[in-house]
């Protein structure tokens, strides 16, 4: 239900992006989906890539501060309004979403997410039948 | 102990007689060296000699804040200016603070005021006492450290803050005494379980604790958990500082120094006087001071007289516990807020719409301050995506708060919309304490 | 008519007069000494006894004494009086290792007050002044230093405290302010402030004076100070371990402090040899108090280097002149007045995990403002803003609670830092204080 996610602290400072991009491509990961989200001196580097907990290790070798958390992930149809759809059942059951980004991967949208209930969510998916991903999955499309 | 039984422990009639004395001639004092009082004197038709007894005290007019903030900065003082050798102010409801000027006397009167109470708490020359009110303008800090420079123990000038090295030295020195908020109080004593550091390890025996409305169970809980005896102390800088009135061994109401400060109980509405016994508000008159005297200064306080006499020996009168105000002021980390200081704030910055909330709280035995502020709606879009913008905006209004309010607040701006819109002064706070 | 000195005779001795008075007196602090363990410790293993002290060049046999010495003493271990004799602590920041506490007798703050106050009287202030104390209050002497004292000269003294630029400039506007004692760099912030608000510090102020101390600064600065300002601003040393300002102060000529030689004995050493340096030549400052009670030193390694520039003056005061000063022989950092060493930043750091143990301290004026900011290396990744928030508000705090202010703290990325191992620097000090 659940995909491993890297949070990699990075300055705001010109140099600190690229170093953690040169070590991915030294360890050679594929980057499948990210996001930086900024305030005043620092910002959080989201991202799903290949090889999460390789991933994980190689920065941390490369000395960057990274954790792997587990975000979720589901799968909706590339249609106008499915987005809304799904979020609208979070909305009703009173969880708040902390922060969302979406990619498009082989004809179908993925919208990644993480809330402020982990195990409420897990039953709203679960109780909708939404079409959750899990690393395996993801692994073999990327 | 009894620091000046003379005065502390006289016979009602003298007492009275000394003080219809001494209102006659400050009233006298005030007519010839205040405009505001003489005018208002002079309007109603009394001229001091009129005033001879203390009962002709129900003859005078009240003084207000308001009066106090129309006459700033130094319309009501009565002592030239070459005699003032000190000033302290506390806050005003918006703009100007209120501004208490003292005389070399004043300030004597006032570490005699602060003798008696120390004394009455059992404290002597042989106590290291720590004074953990705020210094600077606020008069907790300096009132209480004169006071315990004057009984000749010696003190600690703690100031507020830095609570751990607080701790260390009340254990490392011995401290025995400790003047602070009761908030302030059960802080310490949350930071002793922090740190491992039992009340056996300290040889804390008497607590001095003002500036803020408390209840009987905090007083327990602070008493066992700092293992001292925790007394109420109470002033307002209008009237002098801390030392208006304090606790004795008896801890049954608070004894006023009655020959500095007369107090009386109105109804706050009729502005009649109350009997013995009966809850209003309580009014001061000061007999004595020199620097800013006040004539019948409604502190908007509400509380009672108690009737009869203490087993204590003192036949000063006592104060019941302040069981609220009379006006919609906020007493935060001991120092006063007025609601209508953050609307000033808010007003004065084109970046926000005039909608606000100040939420109150008390966390960790700390009292915290939070102002919910909207922003404008152009201001709004102009900066939600810029994380550096809404960081300097917050900042600067929380310097703006900070510098009218004297206390630190926390800022969370909202968007356009999102306050609820008030109706009514009291509709823009919401006080979580329990108190 | 005043008279152009405080205390006329004591301050117009000539050089043989002052010599033979500090002779009397260091031969009596010297026996008062003997009161006390410690010295009497210091002095068996030195093999000198206080019989030796014939000559006032005899001060030179003396064992040095050092901050160390009060750090291993803590807390009480260096007074000379029974402890009911004191009545006022003063102690240095910091929790980790012990603090550094000064202890003074009434007759000790007495004396302080009146250093306090010749200084001021020197450069033209008497008892009809306005003298607003910017400084901080409490356990920083700053404050209470040079209340005591305007108020011993008699003048109108506002505890006004240190920041909350517009209630400053309010006050020197409403109350006719002709006095403000302050850090240098608040000075400049405060004529900053002024300048937003349209006040003009020649038209808008009473200002004739400024006691400008406590924190390093150049003849440059001063000068652009009294530019801005349009006023005279002299400057001030002082530490807490001689009892606070007062120590030294400039007269009208500007041209080096007079430091008070009935109170201390000045020499100046070399800091490697601890050698005496001819006048002249910079090396560090060494006091030996003269009429301290509760707590005297003799000896005492300021760390500060400076020079002796003279021994006479225009002014008719015979006190030796001793130069601004020129830097430390530690690492100690001077900022908006308070002292602070990195290796108390240093431990602070030790107790989070969360990030190296490798930082930066960097100080730079910014709008006049200094400003201190420890970068720190965050070392876990976290998925989380508010956890990488609350790092750093609570980094803030513990620094704040354990140098006295708050400096900004910056989360950088792992491996930007210098390494701990090694002389990494660990300072970079952009505001170019020493000359």
């Amino acid at each position: 239900m659940t995909i491993p996610q890297l949070s990699i602290f990075i300055e705001n400072r010109s140099g600190t992006l690229i170093k953690v991009l040169d070590a991915l491509k030294e360890a050679n990961i594929q980057i499948v989906a990210s996001t930086i989200a900024d305030t005043a001196e620092y910002g959080i580097y989201r991202l799903i890539c290949s090889e999460p907990m390789r991933a994980c290790e190689e920065l941390k070798k490369a000395n960057v501060a990274v954790a792997l958390s587990d975000v979720f992930a589901i799968e909706i149809d590339d249609q106008p309004g499915r987005a809304a759809e799904a979020v609208k059942l979070f909305s009703e059951a009173g969880i708040s979403i902390t922060y969302m980004y979406s990619f498009l991967l082989r004809g179908k949208g993925v919208l990644i997410f993480r809330t402020d209930d982990g195990e409420k969510a897990a039953k709203v998916i679960k109780d909708n039948n939404l079409k959750s991903i899990d690393g395996a999955a993801l692994a073999l499309w990327a | 102990m009894i620091w000046n039984p003379n005065k502390e422990c006289m016979s009602r009639d003298e007492r009275s007689a000394l003080q219809g004395k001494r209102l006659h001639k400050i009233v006298e004092y005030v007519y010839h060296n205040v405009p505001f009082y003489r005018n208002k004197l002079q309007e109603m038709d009394i001229r001091p000699d009129d005033i001879q007894t203390i009962e002709d005290i129900q003859k005078l007019p009240f003084t207000t804040k308001k009066d106090l903030r129309d006459n700033y900065p130094f319309g009501l003082q009565a002592a030239p200016q070459s005699e003032i050798i000190r000033i302290h102010a506390s806050s005003g409801t918006t703009g100007n603070p209120t501004i208490v000027g003292y005389t070399r006397k004043d300030i004597g009167v006032w570490s005699e005021c602060m003798a008696r109470c120390l004394t009455a708490y059992g404290v002597t020359r042989d106590d290291i006492f720590s004074v953990a009110y705020g210094y600077g303008l606020f008069t907790g800090g300096l009132g209480a450290h004169y006071g315990v420079e004057h009984i000749g123990a010696s003190v600690i000038p703690a100031g507020t803050g830095n609570t751990e090295k607080h701790l260390k030295l009340i254990r490392d020195l011995g401290i025995t005494g400790l003047a602070c908020t009761p908030s302030y109080a059960l802080y310490l004593a949350e930071t002793m379980d922090k740190l491992g550091i039992r009340k056996e390890d300290l040889k804390l025996r008497v607590g001095a604790f003002g500036a803020e409305p408390w209840t009987e169970s905090m007083r327990q809980e602070i008493e066992a958990r700092l293992g001292l005896k925790g007394f109420n102390i109470y002033g307002l800088s209008e009237v002098m500082g801390p030392s208006v009135s304090y606790e004795c061994q008896m801890q049954n109401g608070s004894h006023i120094c009655e020959d500095h400060f007369y107090p009386e109980i109105i109804n706050p509405v009729t502005l009649e006087p109350l009997p013995a016994g009966q809850t209003g508000e309580l009014v001061f008159t000061t007999l004595t001071k020199e620097g800013m005297p006040v004539l019948r200064y409604r502190t908007r306080d509400l509380c009672s007289l108690l009737p009869g006499t203490c087993d204590c020996g003192r036949t000063e009168v006592r104060m019941g516990r302040i069981q609220g105000r009379s006006d919609d002021m906020l007493i935060i980390r001991g120092i006063n807020v007025f609601p209508s200081q953050v609307e000033s704030v808010v007003l004065s910055m084109p970046e926000f719409a005039p909608h606000y909330l100040l939420v109150v709280d008390r966390v960790n035995n700390l009292d915290t301050l939070q102002v919910q502020v909207e922003l404008r709606q152009e201001v709004f879009t102009s900066t939600f995506d810029t994380p550096a913008a809404v960081d300097e905006l917050e900042k600067r209004l929380a310097a703006k708060l900070k510098s009218v309010l004297s206390i630190a607040a926390k800022v969370q701006l909202k968007a356009p919309g999102t306050i609820e819109r008030s109706q009514g002064k009291s509709a823009h706070v919401v006080d979580k304490r329990k108190l | 008519m005043y008279s152009n000195y405080f205390n006329l005779e004591v301050e117009t001795l000539s050089r043989s007069e002052i010599e033979a008075l500090q002779l009397e007196r260091l031969q009596k602090t010297v026996h008062h000494c003997m009161n006390n363990e410690f010295y009497r410790k210091k002095f068996a293993e030195t093999g000198i006894t206080p019989d030796d002290i014939k000559t006032l060049a005899d001060v030179r046999k003396l064992p040095f004494t050092t901050k160390q010495d009060l750090r291993e003493t803590y807390p009480f271990g260096m007074c000379c009086v029974p402890m009911k004799d004191c009545v006022r602590l003063h102690s240095s920041s910091g929790t980790t290792g012990n603090p550094t506490v000064i202890l003074h007798t009434k007759k000790d703050l007495d004396e302080w007050a009146n250093q306090v106050a010749r200084n001021l009287w020197m450069v033209g202030l008497r008892p009809d002044d306005v003298f607003q104390n910017s400084s901080g209050y409490g356990m920083f002497t700053g404050g209470l230093g040079f209340q005591y004292g305007a108020e011993k000269l008699g003048m109108l003294t506002i505890p006004a405290a240190a920041g909350n630029s517009l209630r400053q400039i309010k006050f020197i506007k409403d109350f006719g302010t002709t006095a403000i004692h302050a850090i240098p760099s608040y000075v400049t912030r405060l004529y900053e402030v002024m300048k937003e608000e349209g006040v003009d510090p020649r038209r808008d102020t009473k200002l004739k004076v400024l006691a400008i101390g406590a924190e390093p600064h150049s003849e440059e600065q001063r000068k652009r100070i009294e530019e801005m300002m349009g006023v005279k601003a002299y400057n001030s040393f002082g530490m807490s371990e001689m009892c606070g300002p007062g120590v030294g102060f400039e007269c009208p000529e500007q041209n080096g402090m007079h430091f008070w030689e009935d109170y201390y004995i000045v020499e100046i050493v070399d800091p490697e040899t601890l050698e005496p340096v001819p006048d002249g030549e910079i090396g560090e400052l060494v006091l030996t108090t003269l009429c301290r009670e509760a707590m005297p030193l003799l000896r005492y390694r300021t760390r500060d280097l400076t020079r002796i520039l003279g021994r006479t003056c225009p002014c008719g005061r015979n006190h030796i002149r001793i130069d601004r000063m020129r830097g430390r022989s530690d690492d100690m950092i001077v900022l908006r007045g308070v002292n602070i060493f990195p290796i108390q930043i240093e431990k602070i750091l030790m107790k989070f995990p969360e990030v190296g143990t490798n930082y930066l301290i960097t100080l730079t004026t910014e709008d006049n403002n200094d400003q201190m900011t420890v970068e720190v290396e965050v070392n876990e990744g976290t998925d989380d803003f508010a956890k990488l928030k609350a790092l750093s508000e609570e980094l803030r705090h513990q620094l704040g609670d354990e140098i006295l202010l708050k400096p900004r703290v910056r989360l950088v990325s792992k491996g930007s830092l210098p390494v701990s191992e090694g002389k990494a620097v660990r300072v970079v000090d952009k505001r170019k204080v020493y000359q």
